[in-house]
């Protein structure tokens, strides 16, 4: 197990009349090498709850464990945890403060203490997974456009090779080219290193498309965590909690209502033709 | 850390200081710390305390609220009362090698030591009660009449209320960015002098690029909605002040006067 929580509690400004409970008793266990999607709308715990996985913020009560080590038992030093797990924010490129393109992305493995040669190669490797350029890496960051500027960021927390990567809405604020752009590279880089990926995002479409496993937050409550076909098998009760599901899954809602036998837990373009295909062979109505 | 700072921040509340006009709490505020600093003994400076401990009573605000605001002062009172400790000549109580505490010595450190703590804590209980728009808005009444001899009264007020409206953006922009430099393995609480202030340098420079962005997207917000300045502008909350304010007022200077009076036990 690769990340595990045990009534995991978060409570911000605790005592003041801006009291709120962000995380609600959540208990979760990730397999590790699993590509994760995590969904809510705002406000629903997302963005809080991962900060616990790398020792950002504590829990107001409950537990979390990344490989079997409870990160805030006093014995464990929190910066190996942070090594281990790598977080990128929210809107990442804010961060970036160096000179050059290539020595931001090697802030973070400077700091673990890797030695000339051993930064170069993971630095070059990483700017080559996400598309960017060599003659790129002497600019500097702040020339460059914003979706270069979102690689750059991700790359910074990618070239430390984390054994659990999250990242909180990466393609935020992204054309849909952009946004496309940087799903593939994430697929990449998980099918490359093995490692345990989650990515945060709010848009259903996106993570139905690329996740292995969701979890479903709601009012700093889980609401599910499960495959793709089991959570959108209850594509009601999840725009019940504000979600929208994918437009093709809301389709397929729709056939059923209309009195049409046919399954619902459809959330891929590529799977609904299927589905089309072997509902019309059934009826007699293709060739 | 950061959040611990909590100067300047509105707790919301429904009291009688709540309610008041916000020109007569900066006054009144005014007349306290002046209170403090006339107060000569114990006495007239328990006189300007309970002046203190009424209006607080009355603003129904949680004591933890009050000992958190001193929290950021601790280090000044420290070194302001040690220093009152050690180098005041007087009637020697305690010698410890060549150091002598005096009998002044601890008078006197005592003395400041309450009369900073009851400073921070009034102050303090002005930005609690009054949000920080009205605050500005009374300043900018109160400066109002300076503009005949062409003092930007209008303007050093939208400044002021620029600035405390981007103070908390800008402490969740700075904790943002620390959160993420330590997310990249930055180290922020160890090492040596140098070394913590080099670990500054991946916070600085993302906040002052994010600062000069905002400023400059504001600016440009502020032009799309023709803002030209203060000349014929009208208000929206209209400060007005009624009896309550003036009895407040009243009180604060008959507490005043009764420091003044109390001080006569100095000399007796």
């Amino acid at each position: 197990m690769m990340i595990k929580t045990e009534k995991l509690t978060y409570t911000y400004s605790q005592g003041t009349p801006f009291e709120k409970t962000a995380v609600n008793g959540v208990d979760l266990e990730i397999e590790e090498g699993t590509l994760v999607g995590i969904i809510g709308h705002t406000g629903s715990g997302k963005s809080t709850l991962i900060q616990h996985f790398n020792g950002l913020i504590k829990p107001t009560s409950g537990k979390v464990f990344i490989d079997g080590e409870d990160i805030y038992d006093k014995s464990v030093n929190i910066r190996d945890v942070r090594f281990k797990v790598g977080l990128v924010f929210q809107y990442p490129e804010y961060q970036i403060f160096e000179e050059t393109v290539f020595k931001d992305i090697a802030y973070g493995p400077k700091n673990m203490g890797l030695g000339e040669d051993e930064i170069k190669e993971r630095v070059m490797q990483t700017a080559e997974l996400l598309g960017i350029s060599p003659e790129l890496m002497e600019r500097s960051p702040f020339e460059l456009s914003g979706g270069q500027k979102r690689r750059v960021a991700i790359a910074g927390v990618m070239a430390m090779r984390p054994k659990v990567l999250i990242l909180d809405e990466p393609t935020a604020g992204l054309d849909p080219k952009g946004r496309a752009m940087i799903f593939g590279q994430i697929r990449d880089y998980h099918e490359k290193s093995g490692s345990t990926v989650l990515v945060v995002s709010h848009s259903m479409e996106d993570v139905a498309d690329f996740a292995q496993k969701i979890l479903v937050m709601d009012h700093g409550k889980k609401f599910c965590y499960a495959t793709p076909p089991e959570v959108f098998a209850r594509a009601e009760e999840i725009s019940a909690i504000g979600l929208s599901v994918p437009q093709v899954t809301k389709i397929f809602s729709l056939l059923r209502e209309k009195g049409i036998d046919i399954r619902t837990d459809v959330y891929t373009v590529p799977f609904a033709v299927k589905t089309i295909k072997e509902y019309l062979e059934k009826e007699g109505q293709l060739p | 850390m950061i959040k611990d700072i909590t100067i300047g921040q509105y707790f919301p509340g429904d009291s009688p200081v709540h309610k008041l006009d916000a020109r007569f709490k900066i006054v009144i505020t005014a007349i306290f710390i002046i209170m403090l600093f006339s107060a000569d003994n114990f006495i007239s400076l328990g006189a300007a305390l309970l002046f203190f401990v009424l209006s607080f009573a009355v603003s129904k605000l949680p004591l933890k609220l009050i000992l958190k605001s001193m929290r950021p002062i601790v280090p000044v009172i420290v070194i302001t009362s040690l220093l009152n400790l050690f180098f005041i000549d007087g009637v020697t109580v305690i010698s410890i090698w060549k150091i002598n505490i005096t009998q002044q010595g601890l008078r006197t450190s005592l003395f400041m030591i309450i009369r900073l703590i009851a400073l921070i804590s009034g102050s303090s209980l002005l930005t609690y009660t009054t949000s920080p728009i009205t605050l500005t808005d009374a300043i900018e009444q109160m400066l109002k009449p300076l503009e005949k001899i062409k003092f930007p009264a209008h303007e050093l007020a939208m400044m002021m209320t620029i600035a405390l409206r981007f103070i908390p953006t800008l402490i969740e922009e700075t904790d943002k960015i620390m959160s993420a430099q330590k997310a990249r393995g930055a180290e922020l609480d160890s090492g040596t002098f140098i070394e913590r202030g080099k670990a500054l340098i991946p916070i600085l420079i993302p906040l002052f690029v994010s600062s000069f962005r905002r400023a400059e997207e504001l600016a440009l917000a502020m032009e799309c909605r023709c803002y030209n300045g203060g000349e014929g502008r009208t208000k929206l909350k209209v400060l007005v002040s009624g009896g309550s304010d003036f009895a407040a007022l009243c009180t604060a200077i008959l507490f005043w006067c009764a420091v003044l009076l109390l001080n006569v036990y100095t000399y007796l």
